[in-house]
């Protein structure tokens, strides 16, 4: 029985309501310590912010919502994963060079997702307002979870193939995974602001689709249900993390006009930065997936050109432009991937996936999907390849490329308009010069050269024989730099890397489940008694 | 479909990741071992933090504490993100059922006014030191050093927003969702005098830059005085007046505060363990803190407990010494 005066049945809460007295009346006005002294950090990059509590929660999520609803998609995903692990789901895949995609996809991204994971911690700590904080916490703990499923679902293959044991030694040393690693620390250690329209906005919201899309599809059609499961699980998190990232640009755009260039200045290097880095997707989509799901080129259309242009077309009202690179990146679409192809087989022996040149069959793909490009710039090259290690004088880089200063890409890229010419940027900076694959790069380095003197560029670092283990003695008469920096980068030099015909990945996986380690090229070794055509292999599968 | 294979000569080339074989063997690894050792970067950092340029992206030296080895510094409750949610939200659960036993039957609401009043006035504006307590922890996890530390650190910052909840919906129990027990509370936390000199120590917490120092002060003393004085003390007391209903709300509390403790214990123990400097720095920090924390504590505990309020904080600054004792501390 309620007491006197207290009679009337307790209120009933809608969602929001209950959302808003839980969450909102949290944080206080200090007045013991000075509230500059309590958030260091928001001031100095010159957002102007008026009132913290215009910002609308995207996810409207009460703790013990989140504990519930991401505990049950944790169920259901480990139950998964066990069930793969006990089925050994890691040979269910199409061939093992679908597995070098994987290798890439450990090593270079589920630290960025822990990257990520702290730069919302960040922010979960600097902003001073509940309702950013708490979607950033839960952005962090989101992004933790994206590490540890990705480590936690990859941890099979990485018992059966070579190269993905190493992931986060590698992340800090290999000279290409200098790329993600750069971008990824670039952003963290940016404002929080910049941060937050860096990967919320820029990445998540206009760039995630394109790579979410491509890559799940890519790993169901390639029967890699570990990674289906915990990317689909993801999805919702993702979602999540988009509407943060477009709330964030509205709410920093609404606060002040004087946000508007600040904005705009980080969009134009965000998505230059994110165009670069997931321009790697390319290579795996066009050449990595042994069943492939769509062309580089035309990911870029869907999930750029239609969906980006219709999102900028919505934040014009805010004096906001598309992206001043974004004519780059359509320029360069028929061109990206066969490059960066070419580079990582040029440079197989320091890569710490194996690599091969490109089927007839896939030739015959990639002329149909890049008409104006393919047969003209790139088949001669791979043809020229192929007739070298037919010959047994294989083509082999021994030296490392030259890296940009800014996305830490060799300088691979040629000119837009001018697939013939690579295109090469400088700068002068205090008496020294840089080096920049792209009007995009230089840009930013131009902005910020102070800090961008300040990148670790693996090829620098080798010659100046910073990247060599302790003991190495550099005036050794046997001394090898390049055998000595492979080493101290982790990658076993004819086992991570190197050509896959010829690999322990693709001898055991023949050895161990009688199938073709290369769909295209029917078995390289006996251990494969039925030699069927690709074409008999797909309907023995299926049947 | 399923593919056959030759399961006959397929031995896995290794049973766990090169950075858990270097610690542990070539066996199979824990999901915790997977998700924990090793995985933050250390090595080669790009660029100067433009917020703390002195210093890497990650760096050791945010702490005067000094570990060989910050990955000793484990959770014995072995918690990554899957078992951790899972946890929670069993537990979770579990609290809802209470929730729903006392909102159905009016169990807070239809206590007397008075002790209403003493629930809003003595339990609810702890909604406001957990949520202080969530900005330090997230302190900890956004600039400690390690997985090990960090992830615990960043689930106890979740932890601390699930507690702030909680006590918040102990408020809307007792005013029938008007939510006039929160703003009561806030103006308490901010305005009344029972109240200030917590608040003092709590925002002194937040501006205090050594992670190691927040843990210490936050998650080992303040909440070693907090906790007890408050959910075990002052709710007995009453629950001695008017049964115990607000008792089967604080209990979920209690609870996750004895769990928590396992972690917080290994952290110092272990730091303690590792050299004499490290002993001094953690045992200087318990002994500033718990001479500043307990005496905030003096006058809401006064309040609440009248001329009972003396032993209860003696009772619990005891226990604090004892157990910074058995983890290695001189206090
Ligand atoms: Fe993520
Ligand atoms: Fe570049």
């Amino acid at each position: 029985m309620a007491a006197e005066g207290n009679a009337k049945p307790a209120k009933k809460l809608s969602l929001k309501e209950n959302y808003a007295l839980l969450t909102r009346g949290l944080g206080w006005e200090p007045s013991y310590e000075k509230k500059e002294d309590i958030f260091r950090y928001i001031h100095f990059e010159g957002v102007k912010i008026h009132d913290w509590d215009k910002w609308e929660d995207p996810f409207r999520l009460t703790m013990d919502a989140y504990w519930k609803y991401q505990g049950e998609k944790e169920r259901k995903l480990y139950a998964i994963v066990d069930a793969f692990q006990q089925h050994n789901g890691q040979f269910n895949v199409t061939d093992a060079r679908y597995v070098q995609a994987l290798k890439v996809f450990i090593n270079g991204i589920t630290e960025l997702e822990y990257d990520s994971h702290r730069g919302f911690n960040i922010l979960a700590r600097e902003f001073p307002g509940v309702g950013p904080r708490i979607a950033a916490q839960m952005q962090s703990l989101d992004e933790l979870r994206h590490a540890t499923t990705q480590i936690h679902t990859i941890s099979q293959y990485a018992k059966y193939f070579t190269g993905m044991n190493e992931f986060p030694y590698q992340f800090d040393r290999v000279w290409y995974l200098s790329i993600p690693k750069s971008f990824f620390e670039d952003a963290v250690t940016s404002g929080p602001f910049e941060f937050i329209v860096a990967i919320s906005f820029a990445f998540e919201y206009v760039l995630t689709n394109l790579a979410f899309m491509p890559w799940m599809s890519g790993a169901a059609f390639n029967g890699d249900m570990a990674t289906v499961s915990f990317g689909f699980s993801a999805q919702s998190d993702e979602a999540r993390h988009m509407t943060l990232g477009i709330e964030v640009i509205k709410f920093l755009l609404e606060q002040d006009p004087g946000n508007v260039p600040l904005v705009q200045k980080w969009i134009d290097k965000w998505f230059w930065r994110g165009y670069r880095l997931l321009s790697l997707l390319a290579t795996m989509m066009d050449y990595m997936l042994p069943k492939r799901v769509m062309a580089w080129n035309e990911a870029w259309e869907i999930y750029y050109e239609q969906n980006g242009g219709a999102l900028f077309a919505d934040l014009a009202r805010y004096g906001i432009k598309p992206p001043k690179r974004a004519p780059e990146t359509i320029a360069e679409k028929g061109h990206v991937a066969h490059q960066m192809w070419s580079v990582f087989y040029a440079n197989r022996d320091a890569v710490g996936f194996q690599m091969w040149l490109p089927s007839d069959e896939e030739m015959a793909w990639m002329s149909e999907k890049y008409p104006d490009t393919f047969d003209q710039y790139y088949r001669p090259r791979y043809e020229y390849w192929k007739a070298q290690e037919a010959a047994g004088t294989p083509f082999r880089n021994t030296t490392l490329p030259q890296l940009c200063q800014v996305c830490q890409w060799p300088c691979l890229f040629t000119e837009s308009g001018d697939p013939t010419t690579l295109s090469l940027r400088e700068s002068e900076y205090r008496g020294q010069t840089f080096h920049m694959c792209s009007d995009g790069c230089k840009d930013i380095f131009d902005d910020t050269p102070e800090k961008y003197v300040h990148a670790w560029l693996p090829v620098h670092q080798i010659y100046q024989g910073n990247c060599f283990l302790p003991g190495v003695d550099p005036t050794a008469p046997d001394f090898n730099p390049m055998v000595e920096a492979l080493r101290y980068m982790g990658i076993k030099p004819g086992v991570d890397g190197g050509d896959f015909k010829g690999s322990a990945d693709a001898t055991n996986w023949e050895k161990w489940t009688s199938r073709p380690a290369n769909i295209h090229e029917g078995a390289y070794t006996d251990a494969v008694r039925d030699t069927a055509s690709p074409a008999d292999v797909g309907a023995r599968k299926a049947g | 479909m399923s593919v056959e294979i030759r399961t006959k000569g397929v031995k896995p080339l290794s049973n766990s990741f090169g950075h858990l074989q270097r610690r542990f063997g070539d066996k199979p690894a824990t999901r915790y071992q997977e998700a924990t050792y090793d995985i933050q970067s250390t090595a080669n950092f790009h660029y100067k933090p433009l917020w703390d340029p002195a210093r890497e992206m990650f760096d050791a030296r945010r702490t005067a504490v000094m570990m060989k080895d910050w990955y000793q510094l484990k959770d014995p409750r072995q918690f990554y993100y899957g078992n951790y949610t899972t946890t929670r939200a069993r537990q979770q659960d579990a609290i809802d059922r209470t929730l729903d036993f006392v909102e159905k039957r009016d169990l807070l609401r239809s206590l007397s006014q008075d002790i209403r009043e003493r629930i809003v006035h003595t339990i609810v504006p702890l909604r406001h030191y957990e949520w202080g307590a969530n900005t330090n922890s997230a302190h900890v996890s956004a600039y400690g050093y390690g997985t090990a530390i960090t992830s615990p650190a960043m689930m106890n910052t979740a932890d601390r927003l699930g507690m702030a909840q909680h006590i918040s919906r102990i408020g809307l129990l007792v005013d029938g969702n008007s939510g006039d027990s929160l703003l009561a509370a806030q103006a308490l936390w901010t305005g009344h005098a029972d109240w200030q000199p917590l608040r003092r120590e709590v925002e002194r917490m937040f501006v205090t830059r050594d992670w190691f120092e927040v843990f210490v002060a936050q998650l080992l003393v303040a909440d070693a005085l907090v906790y007890p004085l408050f959910f075990q003390q002052i709710d007995a007391a009453i629950a001695g007046a008017s049964g115990s209903a607000l008792s089967s709300l604080s209990d979920a509390l209690m609870r996750w505060y004895e769990e928590t403790a396992k972690w917080i214990d290994a952290v110092i123990k272990t730091a303690a363990a590792e050299s004499p400097e490290n002993k001094a720095l953690l045992s200087g920090w318990t002994v500033t803190w718990r001479n500043r924390l307990l005496p905030a504590l003096v006058p809401i505990a006064q309040r609440a407990l009248g001329n009972k309020a003396e032993d209860a904080l003696a009772a619990a600054a005891a226990a604090l010494d004892a157990r910074a004792a058995k983890l290695g501390l001189t206090v």
